[in-house]
């Protein structure tokens, strides 16, 4: 019989459970895994440069395919340095597995040379873990592992594996489970009969419906059955920032995004909603605004995986767990059955109160934000100017800030796992890494990455990554010299003073910085030269393009809720005026 | 309110702990906490007390549930049962006090388990109510040391949790 040793096993799992690629970087307890996945072909490895990049390319894989980002790091700081990506995959329930090395058994506990509890670390912002601690455990483990993080409400998974458990001499039989059995895990998934039948009846009973969405939906896959739902009805429906694509962004029937930068008519419509059809979501404090008053009138019917989410926030009336797609399509089925439809005449009604509402404060009605000319370039128009050039068919992936604020308003993505940012966490430094977990998976899609001079310093360094492997990402960076979303939050709360949100000239200059690691940079500075240097940005196919595009430092982000205190439909509209 | 809640898991290394950071991540109380092996030694069987409204407890249990080692969860508030606490208390003891003492014990049903020329070690089973009580009735006399299991217990009749 052939034998295999730890290291070659964790490989050759890996290839069985379907990983074709694995971001990683190397260290003294990885190492016999790096030597196994030097003598195969199987699994590809993708050297970053820091292993928050490792674990965000991971993350943006996952998003944009809905594959297990795979990551493998050393022990140590290997481990801590992957830290904040695994809490931000964890946020917003990405499927990962990370594989971290670990020191020998018999040195655990001992404070050995590059030692850290990963599993006790990562505890409370991972789904599961394990600590490997026999070679023969190592096949099922990782069986188990992707298991349980694409299944269910999806999150990353640890796999800790001593270093001696690798090691080449020892070697064993290899063994992959046929059948993934847990006894103590078993996800919903069919939505319970009789509450889905409340749904209907409730949804259909209504005046003012409304249906909001979230990453459940794209996680899920249930953009097809939310989309057919939405038009069945013809429902009014607004995402949240991570449900961005899951239903058409250019359809009429979509009020934009809401919550605290949402939009006035998908806001107001959640306030004056009698019924909201919830799926996927999970009533963050970034939606609901203050939750007691969080839309008064609204019987809420919540459709999601987690059990946990439900009446988390806000006392849900009519819960239905399982997932989002198999329960949207068991009520078409039923609706499509019954023949039964809203009150039309109510629905029409309903329709025009929202239309109003748009024409009255809309974004995409007229521009609510001063013009752009010359040396003013608002950050909005970039995005308008992105969106043209790209016809809105890109992979667009951003940092956090008001970049990320403008480009979910502005980009408006008729796609599901488009949109790819870090919704729940907010992690500055996500955008460059995640955009090359995208840019891997689709070698000639069109990847973007929106982001400020503030967050792409973060995880800078990946620029040397997209050279190695030829990702052809373009950068497209609203620099206003400011951690501009901080300063937003001090102009608003702190009568303008400005503490540690600027930079007193001490930026790089990011042309020369991108060219230093053999990249194409381009500074845009005029309004006027804008489109045509996004467009010849986006021509130069297999470069990275850096576009440092110095944009209006004064923008705020607006609509923006009213806090704390506010309710759904308390918005500033400007700096002066407000709903 | 007081609540008692029945945990079937997996007697894994690290299963304990998520319990246990589990309350302390979002902010939860653990009152007294007990756990231990069963017949299967595969699965642990884990009982805590806690406190808090029923919008509280709900998530508990459902982020008790949620967690990959838990099998199963059960309040057992809701339903009639059985709830036992273990206390062991060394107090001092002298000739004069003994009699005393031991009267008391006698009255909750306790016993001596061990005795020195200065203390007596006193062990006593029941609820917790019944432990407290005890305490109370022995106020005058002068508490070395005590120890506490926490509370465990099962459902009456039928109701069992299992795989
Ligand atoms: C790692 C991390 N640190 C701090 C923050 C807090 N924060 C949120 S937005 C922001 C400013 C971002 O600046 P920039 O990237 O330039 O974007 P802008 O808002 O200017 O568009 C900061 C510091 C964060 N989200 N992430
Ligand atoms: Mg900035």
């Amino acid at each position: 019989m052939e034998l295999f040793s730890g290291g070659e096993i964790v490989v050759r799992a890996l290839k069985d459970v379907g990983v074709k690629h694995i971001w990683g970087y190397p260290g003294g307890a990885a190492l016999h895994i790096y030597d196994a996945l030097f003598q195969q072909e199987d699994v590809q490895h993708i050297l970053v440069r820091h292993e928050q990049g490792a674990v965000h390319a991971a993350d943006g894989y996952s998003r944009a395919t809905g594959d297990v980002g795979t990551v493998l790091v050393t022990s140590g700081p290997g481990a801590t340095n992957a830290i904040t990506g695994i809490a931000t995959a964890y946020m917003d329930s990405i499927p990962m597995v990370v594989i971290s090395g670990q020191v020998p058994r018999d040195k655990i506990g001992g404070d050995a040379f590059q030692e850290t509890d990963m599993v006790g670390i990562s505890r409370p912002i991972v789904k599961h873990s394990f600590l490997v601690m026999d070679a023969s455990e190592i096949a099922g483990v990782i069986a188990k592992a992707f298991y349980i993080a694409r299944t269910g409400r999806p999150g990353p998974v640890i796999v800790d594996i001593p270093k001696d458990v690798t090691a080449p001499h020892h070697r064993i039989p290899y063994e992959y489970p046929e059948k993934i059995k847990i006894r103590s895990y078993h996800p919903t998934t069919k939505g319970h009969g009789g509450q889905v039948k409340r749904a209907i009846k409730t949804l259909l009973a209504a005046k003012r419906p409304i249906i909001y969405s979230g990453g459940g939906v794209v996680l899920g896959d249930a953009s097809p059955q939310l989309t057919e739902l939405t038009r069945l009805l013809n429902i009014p429906i607004t995402n949240t920032l991570m449900g961005l694509g899951a239903f058409p962004g250019t359809d009429p029937q979509f009020l934009g995004m809401l919550g605290m930068h949402g939009t006035v008519e998908a806001n107001n419509a959640m306030h004056e909603a009698d019924v909201i059809l919830a799926v996927g979501a999970r009533f963050d404090d970034r939606v609901t605004n203050t939750p007691s008053k969080f839309c008064p009138s609204a019987k809420i019917i919540h459709i999601d995986v987690d059990p946990t989410s439900i009446s988390k926030i806000v006392t849900i009336d009519v819960p239905i767990v399982g997932d989002c797609g198999t329960i949207l399509q068991q009520m078409i089925d039923q609706i499509n059955d019954n023949k039964e439809i809203l009150d039309q005449e109510a629905l029409s009604q309903w329709w025009m109160q929202i239309n109003e509402w748009r024409e009255q404060y809309g974004i995409y009605t007229q521009p609510r934000h001063e013009p752009s000319a010359g040396d003013v370039i608002k950050p909005q128009d970039v995005i308008r100017s992105l969106y043209k050039v790209t016809g809105g068919d890109a992979w667009v992936t951003s940092d956090v800030g008001q970049h990320q604020m403008f480009a979910a308003q502005y980009y408006l993505f008729d796609k599901p796992r488009r949109w790819i940012n870090s919704g729940g966490l907010g992690t500055m430094g996500f955008g460059l890494p995640a955009a090359m977990g995208v840019q891997l998976a689709y070698p000639s899609g069109i990847v973007a990455c929106v982001t400020g001079e503030g967050s792409i310093q973060m995880c800078i360094q990946e620029l040397s990554t997209c050279l190695q492997y030829g990702f052809p990402i373009k950068i497209i960076s609203l620099n206003n010299q400011a951690l501009g979303m901080v300063r937003q939050w001090q102009d608003m709360q702190y009568s303008g003073r400005y503490s540690s949100s600027l930079y007193e000239d001490s930026l790089p200059d990011f042309v020369k910085l991108t060219e230093a690691y053999g990249h194409v940079g381009m500074r845009v500075s005029n309004f006027d030269e804008l489109d045509d240097k996004m467009s010849e940005c986006f021509s130069l196919k297999d470069r990275l393009v850096f576009m440092d595009i110095n944009v209006d430092r004064s923008e705020h982000v607006y609509p923006m809720h009213i806090a704390p205190n506010g309710s759904m439909r308390d918005m500033w509209l400007s700096k002066k005026e407000r709903t | 309110m007081r609540h008692i809640l029945s945990v079937l898991m997996e007697n894994e290394p690290g299963a304990l702990s998520r319990v246990v950071g589990l309350f302390s991540q979002r902010g939860y109380n653990i009152d007294t906490l007990n756990v231990a092996p069963t017949d299967d030694l595969t699965l642990s069987r884990l009982t805590l007390t806690t406190h808090g409204s029923d919008q509280v407890i709900e998530q508990i249990t459902k982020h008790l549930n949620k967690l990959i080692d838990v099998i199963k969860v059960v309040d057992l508030i809701e339903g009639s049962h059985i709830e036992r606490e273990l206390m062991l208390v060394k107090v001092k003891a002298n000739e004069a006090q003994r009699a005393e003492i031991n009267h008391c014990i006698d009255i909750f049903r306790g016993q001596v388990v061990d005795v020195n020329v200065n203390a007596y070690t006193l062990q006593l089973v029941g609820s917790s109510d019944k432990l407290d009580a005890f305490l109370e009735a022995i106020n005058y006399a002068d508490i070395l040391e005590l120890v506490r299991s926490g509370v465990s217990g099962l459902a009456r009749g039928e109701k069992i949790l299992k795989v």
